[in-house]
């Protein structure tokens, strides 16, 4: 595909965003919407932590997510898979399709989402009772997976696909938390990929990582981009110019700004986000 | 207030060596304090000390007699001036075991529930009454597990022993009601509150991260629970466990109202047996000379040493379940 094609020349910020690329028009359209975000608003009892909400991720790009602490946008993200229901009290209002499919509309299961929506989390969770092995597979295994072979496969797969295959290829059946915070969080990753994700949330995932463990991340994030669309909150604006292709700048519970990278960074439309990016708060 | 954080450096007072000596003068407070602290932590040693050896003196006369034949001796007979206890060992085992067996699914899943599925407004008021269940004095136990529940189980065993008499813990030679089942069913009823708060708290203490985890990869509520936080609790849940099982073999009042107290070794579910406990209390008034007394007492000791071999393969088991493993609780 075209797109595969164009990854590589994307790495380089200052490369013409994707959007600029001519493409025939007989080609399917690269930017896909993957998921659509119609006026997505969050309440947590009065408070309310998102306001109004809605923006595209494109398909096999790398979405950025911005802003001060607080902004709202790691709740943003939980609603992408529905997880901040597990916080309770609180209420969402809006829609998010994913595929054209609405994730809150009814019939639709949070369990079935959250296979088609993984998430990493900010700091590495790998379950302290399971080795590396079945830690890569606690997910997988979930649907009745029996089969020794697959499930080796799987492990190797999606542990290769994480970049970490090589560091714990021979230690697979010590225990997940036996790993560095940096292999930790390529775990979690491997983890939530085994699952085949069509998405991939990854909320701060370099927030508890030393600057090398982080650079193996984001190294990671650009490979992955080939077969998944990634959402990655951060605070660290520097990660998100280096490994976003789209970012959303939110601020207060608004979406101030949305996108393609190079623009935000270099010549935004808002004042806000302006400030933001040069330091000026936040 | 000063003196918290200082107890905690301890070790640094104690090794005082490395450090200038300043620095223990204007810590005078926090030395007199750790200086208590170790006085009465040592008391609680000795004093447990003392007990073991009393427990061997009044025994001794006994242990002279009967040696370690005591423990696995079948007859007891005042008249005869002979004592072995296995029976009510047995006794003691079967009833605690039956009634952990009841209470433990029970406890677990009540502490599941409370932690899990409850809004947190909730929890206390379903914990509250639990909790207050421990409270009750282990007589009023007795008194309502003779008068309300050992009718209702005699009732029970004549229907078992009806249908099922073919089944060899189903067929005792009577059914009066008081026995091994009630026992046991007691036993679960008392132990259940403490099992259920302390499982309670030992789930909570799972880190939200570690749930939320297993239900990104797309797991139902119930696949998080059983493949993650339970695993992830299990050394707390096995020392809850533990401290049911050592409440379950010391519970002397309620045992010795419903139990049944005989002297035989068991033979099915129905029929009345001492404990070891149930034993020493409702024996010790009759015992006219001392080699009963010192009988019974040995009897004590034997119970001791049980209660120990037990917390001491609590510590085995929860050693082995932690080994290579990462800190439960880090």
């Amino acid at each position: 595909m075209n797109e595969n094609l164009a990854v590589d020349e994307e790495r380089d910020m200052s490369e013409p965003s994707l959007s600029e690329y001519s493409e025939p028009m007989d080609q399917p359209q690269p930017e896909e919407t993957r998921i659509e975000v119609q006026g997505l608003s969050v309440h947590y009892g009065k408070t309310k932590a998102v306001k109004n909400v809605s923006l595209s991720i494109k398909s096999r790009k790398v979405t950025a997510i911005i802003g001060p602490s607080g902004c709202g946008k790691s709740t943003f993200i939980r609603c992408l898979n529905r997880m901040h229901e597990v916080t309770p009290g609180a209420r969402v209002e809006g829609k998010v399709l994913l595929d054209g499919v609405d994730l809150y509309g009814p019939g639709t299961d949070p369990v079935e989402v959250r296979r088609k929506v993984g998430m990493v989390f900010q700091k590495p969770n790998p379950f302290p009772t399971m080795s590396i092995r079945d830690n890569v597979i606690a997910g997988f295994r979930l649907n009745g997976m029996r089969d020794r072979r697959l499930l080796e496969e799987k492990v190797e797969k999606s542990l290769h696909m994480a970049a970490l295959w090589d560091e714990v290829k021979d230690q697979l059946h010590q225990p997940g938390t036996s790993l560095s915070g940096g292999q930790q969080q390529r775990l979690c990753i491997a983890r939530a990929l085994a699952v085949e994700p069509e998405v991939l949330l990854m909320d701060e995932p370099c927030s508890a990582l030393d600057p090398i463990a982080t650079a193996k991340i984001e190294e990671l994030i650009h490979e992955l981009k080939e077969s998944v669309t990634i959402v990655i909150v951060t605070h660290n604006m520097q990660q998100a110019a280096r490994v976003s292709d789209f970012t959303a700048f939110f601020y207060m519970g608004e979406l101030v700004e949305f996108g393609v990278t190079s623009k935000i960074f270099t010549n935004p439309d808002k004042r806000q986000t302006e400030d933001y990016i040069t330091g000026r708060f936040g | 207030m000063q003196s918290e954080p200082q107890a905690i450096d301890r070790p640094f007072i104690q090794s005082g060596r490395s450090k200038a000596s300043d620095v223990r003068v204007r810590n005078l407070g926090d030395r007199v304090f750790y200086v208590t602290a170790r006085t009465l932590a040592s008391c609680v040693i000795v004093l447990a000390l003392l007990l073991v050896a009393d427990l061997f003196r009044g025994a001794w006369e006994s242990i002279r007699q009967f040696g370690l034949g005591f423990i696995v001796g079948t007859t007891w007979d005042p008249v005869a001036r002979i004592f072995g206890t296995l029976p009510t060992i047995i006794g003691t085992l079967v009833k605690a075991a039956i009634g952990l067996l009841l209470a433990v699914p029970i406890s677990i899943g009540a502490a599941v529930f409370i932690t899990f599925y409850v809004p947190k407004w909730v929890r206390p008021i379903i914990s509250y009454p639990i909790e207050l269940l421990a409270g009750i004095p282990s007589i009023v136990f007795g008194l309502w597990g003779l008068f309300v529940m050992v009718p209702v189980i005699r009732t029970a065993q004549i229907w078992l022993k009806a249908h099922f008499g073919w089944f060899f813990l189903f067929d005792g030679p009577a059914v009066y009601g008081v026995g091994v089942l009630s026992g046991s069913v007691i036993l679960a009823i008392m132990v259940i509150p403490i099992v259920t708060a302390i499982s309670r708290d030992i789930l909570l203490t799972v880190p939200r991260l570690q749930i939320e985890g297993m239900l990104a990869l797309g797991a139902t509520k119930w696949e998080a629970i059983s493949k993650v936080a339970l695993p992830y609790a299990r050394v707390g849940l096995v020392g809850a466990v533990i401290l049911g099982l050592g409440r379950a073999i010391g519970e002397t009042m309620a045992i010795t109202m419903v139990g049944g107290n005989a002297f035989t070794i068991i033979q099915s579910l129905f029929d009345p047996v001492h404990s070891m406990a149930s034993q020493i209390a409702s024996e010790f008034t009759e015992a006219t000379y001392s080699l009963y007394v010192s009988s019974l007492i040995y009897v004590g000791l034997v119970l001791f040493g049980i209660t120990i071999c037990v917390s001491l393969l609590a510590q085995l088991l929860i050693w082995r379940l932690s080994k290579g493993k990462v800190a439960i609780f880090e």
